[in-house]
């Protein structure tokens, strides 16, 4: 939010020979910056490369056809699709459990935050397994799905419902600290002023939580998309019907056809960190335009 | 911060915000959860008890907690220095390097299992030259906590990041006026500003680690006894039709990781009364 | 705080009403129930099947097509899904309406039956040849050159060789590979079950990975370049050969082996639910053919039919070949006896551990 406190001033250390009380030497920020890009670049930037070196060995038309190929097209949708489901209901359960936790005090709140949590903590292999006891026609639910002859596992609703439950908590956990910390003054002050609370909140609170929810957003997104041990268990692998992106993916490489996989894993991470790149950049122009405003 | 100790509440919504939070809660995993958590009532104590006893299930614990916690520590360290510089120093690249972090949240966990045994393989770009120095991660533990670290890296970084940026220059500024040294600053000022913060990330990743799957079965020899992880267990004994077995196997997790997540975030609660 | 401006509320606070508007709509379209689509000029068929059959029944399902289109003026089409032939089984009885299944052990099948009441118990009589259509057996992928040698089975319990096989528990193809070394351990010691007890653990000391699936001990073994020597289906190991590395790998035939029958069967609860009997059945009797034969030859499977496979005899090495009712007196209780938990396979997996 306000980094532009934090931001370094433009003075540049070298020429002037003159350092802030609360920068470390140059030889510290050097050594720390080296230190941290081996550990990005170890764990983030080469598993990157390896997915992109895979995906353009063979050149664009292989990868364009890879794409294009219609089991991929229908793996595509079904992703698409799942995220336009997932993602506004996480995001008003995001808002909602925020305002609840950030804006009243109750008992059992650290109880609450932590099973808002919990969603990380579960293995999705355990996920899978709680859906296959519960809906699986062996499971509790299951001879009364097939009575009235519907369908949650190995179908769509499954694959959203195992997917909401494993994105649940990213947009919440991204607002609610976010709130905590902002308090309630304003929304408090602008209820003394006569607005009524859905005005309070589109006004208010909304811009301020602003950043914090888009952020929340683009993760919960990109787990959505990428979500692959749980619902590995109840998608049934049905080609171009149940297979999501990664699902596909997995059945690619099982195909021994690598490029392929690598492929369509690498327009998976390009459809999820678009939405970073494009927060970054409007980002970094609200920091431009308020640093022309304060000079 | 909070002055307002309001005894009327002004804010209105509570009921309503709390009503739909615990309903779709409720709808997507607590029932389900609590349903599973019955499911394993309908056994019998001591074939609970056997199931999570059995001596391959104990060796899995072993590496699946060790490895989780020394993933965590890592991404700890590493998260904690990774988001000082992406903050605090201004470097060529840094906004491809804030872009990334939330790759592996991004890439699917088979994917990124396939990549990092593509790097680490002793064929692969990286694995060749750590096999130089008798280094070998692929299919050794070593590779279990590469791939834990992988996935958890996000959650300290991002835990942390914010609460760096908001963090007022004075205080430090402050600290340093009264004569501190920098070191001193960053012990008494800096680092208690950002102990919850680094709490809670950690307890995030080891959390996300314990359970992990997908990322774990490529990188790993998947040994019993040796690199097997609790998650692959539950998975073979379902294979097996063991649903039992399995969801005996699976409350042990969960209850581990919650009761995790429940002292962290009491801690943090606690504190943060304490502060009011 | 910082960024109050009134005219950055406005896209997001759109965006965020038509994001909900646009989930409600999905929604309720989900919630629509499936449409039946069963109609007399159409069939739709899902068949369940395991991992290394993919590009069989690509070929095959086009086949069937055709012959169906001509012999009863129905258009069909197969949906395809594979995975571990165990996890297949499993989603079939756990609900997945699969009009056939084509997996890789009859234990997998059986469970059908016994799990779920799916098919009938005598279901491996109600086609040819243990409703086998096509078989398999265990041979063994080298390097090139072979570098060390391996010659037989006997080789894989030599200290300098490293063994790349699936894990039994998860696997089909791992539980033939396992009943196969063991079958060759009981002849070589004169059935001395202590012997080959011991033969077979040393081979499992040899094993520096245990992938969960057929495919992934190939990766393992061919994309990682892991090990000496890969267990692998016949025409698993001969496919590795022509797809992935010409002049990369040798096959070994060992002198004897098992016989693997991968069995298929119609899903009678299902295709009586959905009316999809006939095709099923015929889709599955029509693997017999002199042309679904041939094309289960040319995907490197054995055929059944004894002239198809005296023509393709070159692709195919003749060696003594076992069976799992002779030896081990079939699938439910080789599984009970091997594979089960605190069975053989766990007691070699105990042993190994206690060194």
């Amino acid at each position: 939010m306000s980094t532009s406190l934090t931001a370094t001033p433009p003075q540049d250390i070298s020429s002037t020979r003159w350092r802030r009380a609360t920068e470390e030497p140059a030889w510290i920020r050097l050594t720390l910056i080296t230190l941290a890009l081996t550990f990005v670049t170890l764990f983030l930037v080469l598993p990157l490369t390896v997915v992109l070196y895979g995906a353009f060995e063979r050149g664009i038309g292989v990868w364009w056809a890879a794409v294009q190929d219609p089991d991929a097209l229908s793996a595509i949708r079904l992703t698409l699709l799942i995220v336009a489901i997932v993602v506004p209901l996480n995001t008003v359960f995001g808002i909602a459990a925020a305002w609840a936790i950030a804006k009243f005090e109750f008992r059992g709140k650290p109880v609450l935050i932590s099973l808002i949590d919990m969603p990380f903590a579960i293995s999705p292999v355990v996920v899978g397994l709680i859906f296959v006891i519960l809906f699986g026609s062996q499971g509790w639910l299951g001879p009364w799905l097939a009575a009235h002859d519907l369908r949650i596992i190995f179908a769509v609703p499954g694959i959203v419902i195992v997917i909401a439950f494993g994105t649940l908590p990213f947009i919440a956990r991204e607002l609610i600290p976010l709130m905590q910390q902002q308090g309630k003054e304003e929304e408090e002050a602008s209820l003394t002023l006569g607005a009524n609370g859905w005005k309070t909140f589109w006004y208010v609170t909304l811009p301020n939580i602003k950043w914090g929810l888009i952020y929340g957003v683009i993760l919960c997104n990109a787990r959505a998309m990428g979500e692959f041990g749980a619902v590995a268990v109840v998608s049934g692998r049905i080609r171009g019907e149940t297979n999501t992106m990664p699902l596909h993916i997995e059945v690619l490489y099982n195909e021994y056809m690598f490029t392929a996989a690598f492929a369509v894993s690498s327009l998976l991470t390009g459809l999820a960190l678009v939405t970073i790149i494009i927060k970054s950049m409007v980002e970094w122009q609200e920091e431009r335009r308020q640093r022309i405003a304060a000079t | 911060m909070s002055i307002t100790l309001a005894k009327r509440r002004v804010i209105p919504g509570f009921g309503l915000t709390m009503g739909f939070t615990l309903l779709y809660m409720g709808l997507v995993f607590l029932i389900p959860v609590g349903a599973f958590l019955l499911y394993t009532t309908t056994m019998s104590w001591e074939t609970f008890w056997s199931a999570i006893t059995q001596r391959q299930v104990v060796a899995s614990y072993k590496l699946s907690f060790g490895g989780s916690l020394i993933a965590a520590t890592i991404n700890l360290v590493f998260g904690a220095l990774v988001a000082w510089v992406l903050v605090r120093y201004r470097f060529p690249g840094r906004r491809v390097v804030d872009a990334l972090v939330d790759l592996p949240f991004a890439l699917p966990t088979a994917v990124a299992g396939i990549a990092l045994v593509t790097l680490y393989a002793s064929t692969g770009w990286v694995g060749q030259y750590l096999e130089i120095f008798g280094i070998r991660v692929a299919y050794t533990q070593l590779g279990v906590v590469v791939a834990l670290t992988y996935i958890g890296l996000p959650f300290v970084v991002r835990t942390v990041q914010p609460v760096l940026e908001d963090l007022e220059a004075e205080w430090e500024e402050a600290s340093a006026s009264l004569g501190a040294g920098r070191l001193t600053t960053l012990r008494r000022v800096i680092f208690p500003a950002l102990l919850p913060a680094l709490l809670t990330g950690y307890a995030l990743a080891f959390a996300r680690a314990l359970g992990e799957y997908g990322s774990v079965v490529f990188i790993s020899g998947n040994l019993p006894f040796r690199t097997e992880i609790t998650p692959l267990l539950i998975v073979s004994k379902a294979e097996q039709y063991d649903y039992h077995g399995a969801a005996a196997i699976g409350t042990v997790m969960l209850l581990a990781a919650f009761s995790m997540l429940l002292v962290i975030n009491g801690l943090q609660w606690w504190a943060g009364r304490r502060h009011a | 705080m910082n960024a109050f401006h009134p005219s950055t509320q406005w896209p997001l606070s759109k965006l965020v009403a038509v994001a909900l508007l646009g989930g409600a709509v999905f929604t309720t379209t989900l919630g629509l129930p499936a449409i039946a689509h069963a109609e007399s000029e159409h069939v739709e068929l899902l068949n369940v099947s395991y991992d290394p059959t993919r590009e069989f029944y690509r070929e095959y399902n086009e086949l069937f097509a055709d012959h169906w289109q001509q012999a009863r003026g129905q258009t069909v089409s197969v949906r395809q899904s594979h995975g571990g032939s165990g996890s297949q089984g499993r989603a079939v009885v756990d609900g997945i309406d699969a009009d056939v299944v084509t997996l890789a052990l009859a234990y997998d099948i059986d469970a059908l039956h016994d799990r779920a009441e799916l098919i009938p118990a005598d279901w491996q009589s109600r086609l040819p040849y243990n409703s086998s259509p096509y078989t398999s057996t265990i041979v063994l992928l080298v390097r090139d050159g072979n570098p060390k040698n391996i010659q037989g089975w006997e080789d894989l319990a030599r200290d300098d060789v490293d063994v790349i096989t699936p894990n039994p528990k998860t696997s089909g193809g791992a539980r033939w590979n396992f009943l196969a070394l063991w079958g060759y351990g009981l002849e070589q010691f004169d059935g001395d079950e202590q012997q080959t007890f011991d033969f077979v653990q040393q081979v499992f000391e040899n094993v520096p990975v245990l992938d969960s699936g057929a495919r992934g001990a190939t990766n393992t073994f061919v994309q990682r370049r892991l090990g000496d020597v890969l267990l692998a289906w016949e025409n698993e190991a001969i496919l590795s050969v022509e797809q992935l590395g010409k002049g990369d790998f040798e096959i070994v035939v060992p002198e004897q082996s098992i016989l693997a029958e991968p069995p298929v069967a119609v899903v009678d609860a299902n295709v009586d639910r959905k009316g999809t009997r006939e095709a099923a059945e015929a889709y599955l009797e029509y693997l017999y053919s002199e042309e679904a034969q041939q094309l289960a030859a040319k995907h490197y499977y054995r055929p059944r039919s004894e002239d198809v496979l005296a023509e393709h005899i070159d692709a195919f090495p003749s060696l003594e070949l076992f069976t799992i009712d002779d030896v081990f007196g079939g699938w439910q209780s080789a599984q009970a006896r091997f594979f089960n938990d605190g069975g053989v396979f766990d007691e070699i997996l105990e042993a190994i551990n206690a060194q």
